[in-house]
């Protein structure tokens, strides 16, 4: 039997009438009718033309063809808009505002809406409320005054009964708070957290989130109602209550210690733990699912607080492994999203102290993602990777081959980022393989980044160079391949090198260098290279000998490729080559200096008389050159070949070998406790040796107390203060000296406590590490510094020393010179 | 957090702004007109993310609009792609089938959305019925004055 309800024809209307199948009887119509009705009936006041509706204004400035035209019928409009707020018509104005925000967002001033979005705000209509609320957004910033006669507006709308305008109230407060309307609002927003309904919470908890952001003292007084945040089931209120715990846990370690410690039913860590869970192993949420995981937002910001709970608290990340493991294992991968929550997991787990098994399973999980087609992950992995490169080397070494692949990625953010993790993961094991892979990058590279990759290449090559030969080798190239944007201090301490290295070598340098000085000059590609052009310059006119002589047939030239393009030069075809340099328009005049200088050098390595006349012509060519370096040195020059020829030979003669100015970091086993001292103390070190070269008379900088007296024998004088230093010598018979300075202090603790020295240049240095960095009382922290003074110059020791004490920074300075005059016999 | 968000089309026009942060006008000109200038130049090839300025800028493009969002070093960039893909189905869902002309025109509409699913920087809900629940509502309310007032005004009410 069929009820009469569900008769499809049932009706009381007549067909044309029935909401169920006319499909006009919907809102539009029903306006269209009062309106109608409106128009017939009422007086003449309420027929006066309406303002332009929004949808005709748009359609009015789009048709507009030219920007002239766009700005004329802007214009007019903003004309009538400001018409009618001078004439506080409130039936409109909701309307205008639109139209005028609009207009704003096209580029154009709209500063004189901002007092009528107030108008707006404080209309009962919610129509009105929700313009006048957007417009504020929009239209104000914090630096605007009009923000104090909003504050009172916020007030009364937070009161409301109604949600929505509540609701509007909160966002409004999120997007604008400035630190006075915060601090006026805040007892309100705490109040709505406890809220019964979800809706005002979730807003309510995020405005606090940004209350605290602008005002970080008002943290305490959200902090009772934020504990229940976690207990609700509505995912909204979830989300929004663990992003506010995250920016306070990051905001205060105390309250982080707090949120840890919460005992009972509301514990956070297993809070956390079962809230994920229950996410996972739910089943299928149609109202949050995407792609087949469930609220992968509410995910990942549960991983994030958990990540910061756990950081180094080794209880708290216990609590999470087993979950971490299971997420990383259980998570869905062919979507995007199953990668971002994977990606936030490993992020957690590399932060946390979490096990090794799980660390080489986050290692893993990166690994795949580096084969990902997508880029997004790629991106991804290799920047997470960047992080954690230092902290688990060996298990990113497994990755290397598929780094340094990407090395060739079209994408230039995952080439940079390759690009350093290659640099990272450089040892002695690898080198050659990286060597090479990173140069063929160097070669192919952007400009940005060649200046960049080429310091980082000859510094992994000092360190790690396997061989003399291989380490030249690689600077060649280098100079090659990175033209002019290599560091300037390279080609100094290329030289350097290059005079420290035996004999062979030199030749080997010189007879390499020449092969790639004549292409350059031949193809015309010399002004690309100019500081492989002064490195060759330097180093054949002091070999220039070795380069033409017989000798140099003995020394292999076959490179790694097993080609051997070495053509041993005359005299006569260096010159010439030398010459087309020196008078090629492009190059630098430091590159010509270089040149001219090697030129002359030439002279005497060089025994053909023929050859020092060539020379000698040329060098006078230079004595009227237009520059004036040149010309100094041409005219300088070019005298040795007159009056004081006979001084010739003596004065350019061979340098001898070059000290560096730091000592090397060769590394060959473990490296790790002499690494830290004199990389870290080095860059402060070099300031205090410009310190004791450049003065005289030794001032001390920012020193925050009186200096002490330092005593130099093993008596522990000091005057009114707390720290003996220097109360040890050891005194060893040779022209170095071994000194252990010991720090003790009578009364306070002392935190970070940091010693650092600076000796003259002809005297090297070197520091052990420090037993310790916190000086407790009656306790001592000793350090040994190995001195080496081969020119026995009188020892000066300038010394800094920086510490904490209760928390407050102090930083002293001062210079010892009273050491036994035969500390170095 | 996100620090504001920007829908631009392929020829570098402005369709959307929303802004997190206090900046003066002047200072969002110019940081809107450098990041569109930026993303525009970028081949279809490249990767989503990109960094800029102290910020990580997350774009993606659909049909001939760009969605570029900024958001601080800490935050996930692949969640944030989640979140713009988010935003486009709810636009999709309200406005049927959304193409760049409907957010022209409805550009309020677009930006009440917008302030239904980030509040301040942050996500503030993440189920799709009940964002489009509260803009039906709200939407409903908007309707009912309009009508009582009509009819106050005709005398009716």
């Amino acid at each position: 039997m069929a009820y009469p309800m569900y008769e499809v024809d049932w009706s009381v209307l007549p067909p044309e009438q029935n909401r169920r199948f006319n499909p006009a009887f919907n809102i539009a119509t029903i306006k269209q009718v009062v309106n109608e009705a409106i128009e017939r009936v009422a007086p003449v006041s309420v027929r006066m033309p309406t303002p332009t509706r929004l949808r005709d204004l748009i359609r009015q400035i789009r048709a507009a063809r030219t920007a002239a035209e766009e700005r004329s019928v802007v214009n007019k409009e903003c004309a009538y808009i400001r018409s009618t707020f001078r004439e506080e018509d409130s039936v409109w104005r909701c309307r205008n505002i639109a139209k005028l925000l609009y207009i704003h967002m096209l580029g154009y001033p709209a500063h004189f809406g901002q007092l009528e979005c107030l108008k707006l705000i404080a209309s009962p209509r919610f129509t009105d409320k929700r313009v006048g609320y957007l417009g504020a957004m929009l239209l104000l910033d914090e630096r605007q005054d009009v923000h104090l006669l909003i504050t009172n507006c916020l007030k009364n709308d937070l009161n409301s009964n109604t949600q929505f305008v509540v609701g509007l109230a909160l966002c409004t407060l999120g997007a604008i708070a400035s630190p006075e309307m915060a601090r006026d609002l805040a007892s309100e927003v705490e109040r709505l957290i406890k809220s019964p309904n979800a809706y005002i919470k979730k807003k309510a908890a995020l405005c606090a989130f940004r209350i605290i952001r602008r005002v970080p003292d008002l943290m305490e007084m959200f902090l009772p109602a934020t504990r229940s945040l976690l207990t609700e089931k509505n995912h909204g209120v979830l989300i929004t209550g663990v992003t506010l715990i995250t920016e306070m846990c990051e905001n205060s370690p105390d309250t982080l210690n707090h949120f840890k410690k919460e005992s009972g039913q509301r514990e956070i860590v297993p809070n956390l733990v079962r809230i994920l869970k229950n996410l996972i192993l739910a089943g299928y949420s149609p109202e949050h699912d995407v792609s087949g995981v469930s609220d992968p937002f509410l995910q990942v910001k549960i991983l994030r607080l958990l990540r910061i709970l756990g950081k180094n608290d080794a209880e708290a990340s216990e609590a999470m492994n087993d979950i971490l493991a299971q997420v990383a294992t259980n998570t869905e991968t062919s979507k995007n999203v199953g990668n971002t929550i994977l990606y936030e997991t490993v992020l957690s787990i590399m932060d946390i102290k979490s096990e090794s098994s799980l660390r080489v399973l986050a290692v893993n999980i990166l690994g795949r993602f580096l084969l990902n087609n997508d880029k997004n992950i790629r991106y991804v992995a290799l920047n997470t990777l960047l992080r954690t490169v230092h902290v688990d080397t060996s298990a990113v070494q497994r990755h290397r081959t598929t780094i340094l692949e990407c090395l060739k990625d079209p994408d230039i953010s995952i080439r940079r980022r390759a690009m350093e993790l290659s640099f990272a993961l450089v040892n002695g094991q690898n080198i050659r393989g990286m060597m090479k892979e990173l140069l063929a990058f160097l070669e192919r590279s952007d400009a940005e980044f060649k200046a960049h990759c080429s310091s980082a290449v000859v510094l992994a090559a000092e360190r790690y160079a396997p061989s003399d030969k291989w380490h030249l080798d690689t600077l060649f190239k280098v100079l090659l391949k990175a033209g002019n944007y290599l560091r300037d201090d390279t080609v100094s301490s290329t030289i350097q090198i290059i005079s420290s290295a035996a004999t062979e070598r030199q030749a080997y340098g010189a007879m390499r260098l020449w092969t790639s000085l004549e292409q350059s000059a031949v193809s015309g590609l010399a002004t690309e290279k100019q500081p492989l052009i002064q490195v060759a310059a330097w180093t054949i006119g002091e070999y220039g000998d070795l380069l033409v002589s017989e000798a140099s047939s003995a020394i292999s030239m076959v490179d790694e490729d097993g080609v051997d393009d070495f053509v041993r030069p005359t005299e006569e075809y260096v010159i010439d080559i030398y010459q087309k340099l020196l008078w090629s328009t492009q190059l630098s005049i430091s590159t010509k200096e270089f040149l001219l200088l090697s030129l002359a050098k030439l002279s005497t390595r060089f025994t053909t008389q023929a050859s020092q006349e060539k020379i000698r012509v040329i060098i006078d060519t230079f004595g009227s050159h237009i520059h004036i370096e040149l010309q100094q040195r041409g005219v300088e020059l070019s005298q040795l070949f007159r009056q004081y020829g006979h001084l010739r030979p003596a004065l350019l003669e061979r340098m001898p070998a070059m000290e560096p100015v730091a000592a090397p970091h060769r590394e060959e086993q473990e490296l790790d406790l002499s690494d830290t001292s004199p990389d870290h103390t080095k860059p402060d070190q070099d300031a205090l040796l410009d310190l004791i070269n450049g003065s005289d008379s030794l001032t001390n900088g920012d020193v925050e107390h009186q200096p002490e007296q330092i005593a130099t024998t093993n008596n522990n004088t000091s005057s009114n203060d707390i720290l003996d230093l220097l109360s040890g010598l050891d005194l060893t018979p040779s022209a170095a000296a071994t000194l252990t300075a010991r720090a003790t202090s009578q009364l306070h603790t002392l935190t970070d406590f940091l010693f650092q020295a600076a000796v003259p240049k002809k005297i090297q240095l070197d520091m052990m590490s420090p037993s310790g960095t916190t000086l407790s009382p009656q306790g001592e922290i000793t350090q040994v510094l190995k001195v080496t003074n081969p020119t026995k110059t009188p020892l000066r020791l300038r010394i800094r020393v920086s510490y904490n004490i209760d928390g407050t920074p102090v930083l002293e300075q001062t210079e010892i010179n009273n050491f036994p005059a035969d500390l170095f016999n | 957090m996100m620090q504001f968000m920007l829908l631009f089309s392929r020829q570098g026009k402005l369709r959307l702004q929303k802004w997190y942060v206090a900046h003066p006008d002047k200072l969002k000109k110019k940081i809107t007109r450098e990041l569109i200038t930026t993303v525009l130049a970028r081949k279809p090839k490249m990767c989503s993310f990109l960094e800029w300025k102290d910020v990580k800028v997350v774009y993606k493009r659909y049909a001939s609009l760009y969605f570029c969002c900024a958001m601080e070093q800490e935050d996930n960039e692949l969640l944030t792609l989640e979140l713009i893909h988010r935003y486009v189905e709810l636009l999709d869902k309200y406005l049927g089938s959304v193409c760049e002309l409907d957010i022209i025109f409805n550009f309020e509409k677009a930006y009440f959305i917008l302030d239904e699913l980030v509040l301040g920087g942050e996500l503030q809900e993440t189920s799709k019925k009940n964002v489009l629940k509260a803009i039906a509502a709200q939407d409903l309310l908007q309707e009912d004055e309009t009508v009582d007032a009509a009819l106050r005004d005709v005398g009716w009410l």
